[in-house]
C-alpha cells in the first residue's frame, strides 16, 4: 500500500514539467562539487556580515535572467514570443547610466530613484510599441519583436553616443552589489518581484485569459475576450520586467556596454520558459517553472566558467545540457522509456534522433 | 442500352477511422462529359469519399477503378497522375506568386538552363485560354484576382496537369452568383471538352442548375445515384434526411404557443435590412422577450452567418440593429456580451471549449471577460455559480476541476451552455447546440431552451434537425441561399414538412398557406428549378 502510494507521488513530481531542471541544477551543482568539494561552502565575510560564496554568485546571477524568463513566459503563453528583451535591457541601462552621469552626485538617492523611473518609463514605451505592432497592427510577434530587438541596440548606441558609459552613483550600485541580512539585494529584489507577478497575474484573472487567448484565440473572442488590451499589457510587462533585468545588469559594474549588455539574453529567457514546461505553442505556463529555468541557466553559466571549459566549447557545453533537459522533458522519449522496460521494441529508431538534435542547437 | 464505361468507378468502398465507420460500402461512378453531384448531410461522408478518390486516405475496403484500370493509391500524387485532379474548398493556391506561376506550379517548362519562363507562361496562357480566360496576363500576381477569379485559375492548374477528372468541393460557397455563373459556364465548357466534373454544394439551386446525375450518401452509406431530372427537391431532400416526408408529416409542433400580438408587443431585438456581404443578404427580423425563435435551413443557407452579425461575431456591413428600441452597432462579440446577447456556437472546438482549461474556467470565461481581468470573481462566488450550473444541467462528471476537452462532446455543449446563461442573457443565440451528442444531452438541453423561454429569455434557436426547431420554435425564420425566403408562426398544423417545402418550393409556389406571415410575398414566380439561373442572390433583395 505505502509503496504504491509513494510510486504515485513520485510519478507526479517526475510529471512536474520543471522537475527535470531542478534535477539539472543539482546535477550540475553536484559536479562542481566533484572538481571542488568545497564548491558549496558558504562564509560570512568577518567585516560586513555577507554571505559569500558560489551558491550567492549564482542567486545574483540569476536575478536579471529571473526577470526576463518572466516576462517571457506571459509572451510565450499568450501564443506570442518577444526577442527584443536583450535589447529593452540596453536601452534601460543606457538610459539609467546616461542620466546619472549627467546628473552627477554619487550619493544621491533621488538620482537613483530618477534614473531607475525614467529606465523603466523608457522600456514601457518599447514595450508598448512592440504591443501595438503585434495587437493592434496585427503583425507577427516574432517579426515586431525582432525589428524592436534591432533597433533597440541602435537606440541605445544612440542614447550613449555609441560609448562604453560609466557613472557613479552609491545607491544605484547597492541595487546590484549590496547586501540585506547576509543575502544579495538584486536576488531579493528579483525574488519580491516575481512574486508580485505571480500574484497579479494568478490573483487576477489576467493568467486565466492569457492562457484562455493562447490556447483558443478564436474560441476566447467569442467568449467576449477582448485579446488587444490584454496583448498590450503583456508586451508592456515583458520590457519593464526586462528594463529592471538592465538596471541589474549594469548596476554590477556601474557601465553600460551597449552592444554586450542584455546581448542574447532573449535566448537565455525562452531557454528558461521552455525548460519550465511552458510550450512555445502558447497556453499553460509556469512561473515557478520559469524560476527554475532561471536559476538553472545561471547556474550552467557559472558551472562552465568554473569547470574552465574553454570559450570556445561554451556554447557547445550549454546546448548539450539544454538538449538533454528538453529530450527528458519529451512526451515521446519518456514513453521510449516506458517502452525500454517492457519489450525493448522502439529502440533502434530512437537513438539517431539524438545526436541529431545536438547537431541543430549547438 | 450501350452505356459508355465509367472514367472512374468506386466499388464497395469503406474507410474506418478508430471508433467510426466513415464510409461503409459506397459505389460511385463518374463518367465522362458530365457534371456529377454528390449530395448528402454533413457528416455524410461526402468529403471522405473524396479524399478516398484524391488518394488522401486510404481505402479499408472496395476498390476504385480508373480508365478501367484499378488503382491503389499512396499519395495525392498517384491520383493526379491517373489524371484526378482537385479544388478544393479553401483555394489552395500561392497568393505571391504570379498567376502563370501558379498555374504551372510543379509542371513548369524545363529548358537547357533551367525553367524556360517564356514557354512556361505560354503554357499558362494555353491552358487559361481553354476555359476563356486568355485576358489574363499571366505576369500579373495572383493575389490582385478576387476569390472567384483565384478559383478558375485553381480549375486550370487541375486541368493543365491534363486532368480528365476534376473534383469540385464547395467551389461555390464564397462566390455571388454572377461569379457563380462564370464559374458553370467555365464547367460547362470542360464537360463539352469531355471532363468528367464532381460537384459538391450545399445549394440546391445550382446542383439543379450544373449537375447531371448525382449520387446521395446518408451516414456513410451509398442512398443511390438518379439523374438530376428525374429527381425532385421534395424526393432530393427527403432521401438526404433519410426520412419519408409522410413521417415527417406526422410530427406536430408541440409547443403550446399563446398567440402573440407581433405587432403591438415592441420586440427585444430588431433588424432592419442587417446584412454583409458575402454572407448574408440583408434581413428584417424581429424577436420578443421570452421567446424561442428557430433559424431553419440547410448548411450554407446563411442561418450561422445572420446569427453570428446579432451577436458581434461578424460585424453588420449594412442594416440597422435595435436592442430595445435603442440603435446599437456591435462591433465584437464583446460588445453583444455587453447587451446581454450570448451565442453559442455551432462550432465547439474551435470557436467553444478551450480545451486546455477546466470545467470551472471554461464555464466563468465569458462574464469574467465581461468584467476585466482586473476584477476576478471571487473563488466563492465562481464556486457557487459552477456548482449551480453544473447542477441544473446535470453535466458529468459533475467535476469542475476536470479538464473540458476530457468531457463527452454533450457534457462540453453544457458546460458552454452553462458559460452563456451565467451571463444571464437576454437573448440566448443556439447554433446547433444538439449537434453530434446522445440523445439524452439532447433531450436535457431542449428542455433547458423551453425553461430559459418560461424564464422570460429569448431564444434564437438553429438546428439542422427541423423536427427539434419546430417542437421548441414559436416562430420559424426560413433561410436558404444566404437570404431569409419566409417566416412561419409555429402552432398545432405546422410540421417539418411545411418547412422543406417552403426551403424546396423557394419562388415555385407558396408554401404552408396562411401560416406564412410574410414569405414570398414579393418574389416573381420566375425562379422555376429547371432554368439554369442561380436565384441565390443580389436581384432578390426585399
Amino acid at each position: 500500500m505505502s509503496t504504491a502510494a509513494r510510486t504515485t507521488w513520485l510519478r507526479e513530481l517526475i510529471r512536474k514539467p520543471f522537475f527535470w531542471g531542478v534535477i539539472a541544477i543539482f546535477a550540475l551543482l553536484a559536479l562542481n562539487v566533484i572538481k571542488d568539494p568545497n564548491y558549496l561552502a558558504l562564509s560570512v565575510n568577518p567585516v560586513n556580515g555577507n554571505l559569500v560564496g558560489n551558491v550567492v554568485d549564482i542567486l545574483r546571477a540569476s536575478a536579471p535572467i529571473l526577470m526576463i524568463a518572466v516576462g517571457m513566459s506571459l509572451v510565450i503563453a499568450t501564443g506570442g514570443i518577444d526577442l527584443s528583451v536583450g535589447s529593452v535591457m540596453a536601452v534601460s541601462g543606457a538610459v539609467a547610466m546616461v542620466f546619472m552621469k549627467d546628473a552627477g552626485q554619487s550619493g544621491s538617492v533621488g538620482v537613483a530613484l530618477g534614473a531607475i523611473g525614467l529606465a523603466l518609463l523608457v522600456s514601457a514605451i518599447l514595450g508598448a510599441i512592440n504591443g501595438v505592432l503585434v495587437a493592434y497592427i496585427g503583425l507577427q510577434p516574432f517579426i515586431s519583436t525582432l525589428i524592436m530587438m534591432l533597433a533597440g541596440r541602435g537606440i541605445a548606441k544612440v542614447i550613449t553616443e555609441g560609448q562604453n558609459t560609466s557613472a557613479t552613483n552609491d545607491p544605484f550600485r547597492w541595487i546590484a552589489n549590496g547586501f540585506v541580512i547576509g543575502l544579495p539585494v538584486v536576488f531579493l529584489f528579483a525574488i519580491i518581484i516575481v512574486i508580485i507577478v505571480g500574484l497579479v497575474v494568478r490573483r487576477s484573472a489576467l493568467g486565466l485569459m492569457i492562457e484562455a487567448i493562447g490556447i483558443n484565440p478564436k474560441a476566447s473572442r467569442m467568449a467576449g475576450i477582448k485579446p488587444t488590451g490584454l496583448l498590450l499589457t503583456v508586451y508592456i510587462l515583458s520590457a519593464v520586467l526586462a528594463g529592471v533585468a538592465g538596471i541589474m545588469s549594469v548596476g554590477t559594474v556601474m557601465t553600460v556596454d551597449v552592444s554586450r549588455t542584455g546581448y542574447q539574453m532573449e535566448l537565455d529567457a525562452i531557454l528558461a520558459v521552455v525548460i519550465g514546461g511552458t510550450s512555445l505553442a502558447g497556453g499553460k505556463f509556469s512561473i515557478g517553472g520559469a524560476v527554475v529555468g532561471a536559476l538553472l541557466i545561471a547556474t550552467l553559466d557559472k558551472t562552465i566558467v568554473f569547470l574552465g571549459i574553454s570559450s570556445s566549447a561554451t556554447p557547445a557545453f550549454k546546448a548539450i545540457v539544454i538538449v538533454v533537459l528538453c529530450l527528458l522533458q519529451s512526451d515521446r522519449v519518456r514513453g521510449w522509456f516506458v517502452q525500454r522496460r517492457k519489450p525493448p521494441m522502439l529502440r533502434t529508431p530512437s537513438l539517431p534522433a539524438e545526436p541529431k538534435k545536438q547537431e541543430v542547437s549547438a | 442500352m450501350t452505356e459508355p464505361l465509367p472514367i472512374v468507378e468506386m466499388r464497395d468502398i469503406s474507410i474506418e477511422f478508430p471508433g467510426v465507420k466513415a464510409l461503409d460500402g459506397v459505389d460511385f461512378r463518374l463518367f465522362q462529359g458530365e457534371v456529377h453531384a454528390l449530395m448528402g448531410e454533413n457528416g455524410a461522408g461526402k468529403s471522405t469519399l473524396i479524399k478516398a478518390l484524391t488518394g488522401v486516405y486510404k481505402i479499408d475496403g472496395g476498390s476504385i477503378i480508373v480508365a478501367g484500370q484499378e488503382r491503389q493509391f499512396h499519395g495525392t500524387r498517384d491520383a493526379q497522375s491517373a489524371g484526378v485532379s482537385t479544388v478544393y474548398q479553401e483555394v489552395n493556391l500561392v497568393t505571391n506568386l504570379s498567376i502563370g506561376e501558379n498555374v504551372m506550379l510543379g509542371h513548369e517548362i524545363r529548358g537547357t538552363f533551367g525553367v524556360n519562363w517564356r514557354a512556361t507562361h505560354a503554357a499558362a496562357t494555353d491552358a487559361l485560354a481553354k476555359l476563356g480566360l486568355e485576358y489574363l496576363d499571366t505576369h500579373k500576381p495572383l493575389s490582385t484576382l478576387s476569390i472567384a477569379m483565384q478559383q478558375l485559375v485553381a480549375i486550370s492548374r487541375a486541368m493543365a496537369v491534363k486532368a480528365k477528372v476534376l473534383i469540385l468541393d464547395e467551389p461555390t460557397s464564397s462566390l455571388d452568383a454572377a461569379e457563380v455563373e462564370g464559374l458553370f459556364a467555365v464547367m460547362r465548357t470542360l464537360r463539352d471538352q469531355g471532363v468528367a466534373i464532381l460537384f459538391v454544394s450545399h445549394f440546391l439551386d445550382q446542383i439543379y442548375a450544373i449537375s447531371d446525375r448525382l449520387t446521395i450518401l446518408r451516414n456513410g452509406r451509398y442512398e443511390g445515384e438518379y439523374l438530376t431530372r428525374d429527381l425532385d427537391r421534395h424526393a432530393l431532400i427527403s432521401k438526404m434526411i433519410g426520412k419519408d416526408l409522410g413521417a415527417l408529416s406526422s410530427l406536430g409542433g408541440n409547443r403550446r404557443v399563446e398567440q402573440r400580438d407581433y405587432d403591438a408587443e415592441a420586440p427585444l431585438l430588431a433588424a432592419k435590412g442587417l446584412g454583409r456581404q458575402g454572407s448574408i443578404e440583408p434581413t428584417d427580423l424581429d424577436i420578443h422577450t421570452g421567446e424561442v425563435v428557430g433559424f431553419a435551413g440547410l448548411l450554407g443557407s446563411g442561418r450561422t452567418e445572420l446569427a453570428r452579425l446579432l451577436y458581434g461575431a461578424d460585424r453588420a456591413g449594412e442594416g440597422e440593429l435595435t436592442l430595445h428600441g435603442k440603435r446599437v452597432d456591435l462591433k465584437n462579440p464583446a460588445d453583444g456580451l455587453g447587451k446581454r446577447i450570448a451565442f453559442s456556437t455551432e462550432n465547439r472546438r474551435d470557436e467553444g471549449i478551450v480545451a486546455d482549461l477546466t470545467v470551472r474556467e471554461n464555464m466563468i470565461l465569458a462574464i469574467q471577460a465581461e468584467r476585466g481581468w482586473a476584477r476576478p470573481i471571487p473563488r466563492k462566488e465562481q464556486d457557487e455559480l459552477v456548482e449551480k450550473y453544473i447542477t441544473a444541467l446535470n453535466v458529468r462528471p459533475a467535476d469542475p476541476n476536470r479538464l473540458i476537452k476530457n468531457l463527452s462532446g454533450g457534457n462540453q455543449q453544457k458546460v458552454l451552455l452553462g458559460r452563456w446563461l451565467a451571463t444571464k442573457p437576454e437573448l440566448l443565440i443556439l447554433d446547433e447546440p444538439t449537434r453530434g451528442i446522445d440523445v439524452g444531452a439532447k433531450a436535457e438541453i431542449q428542455e433547458a431552451v423551453a425553461q430559459l423561454a418560461e424564464d422570460g429569455v429569448s431564444v434564437v434557436f438553429i438546428s439542422s434537425e427541423l423536427e427539434e426547431v419546430v417542437r421548441l420554435s414559436e416562430r420559424i425564420v426560413v433561410l436558404k441561399d444566404h437570404q431569409k425566403i419566409g417566416e412561419i408562426v409555429n402552432g398545432p398544423g405546422v410540421t417539418a414538412q411545411q418547412i422543406v417545402d417552403v426551403i424546396a418550393a423557394h419562388g415555385v409556389a407558396a408554401a404552408a398557406e396562411s401560416d406564412i406571415i410574410d414569405a414570398e410575398a414579393d418574389v416573381e414566380p420566375s425562379n422555376d428549378p429547371d432554368t439554369a439561373h442561380t436565384p441565390a442572390s443580389a436581384e432578390e433583395e426585399s
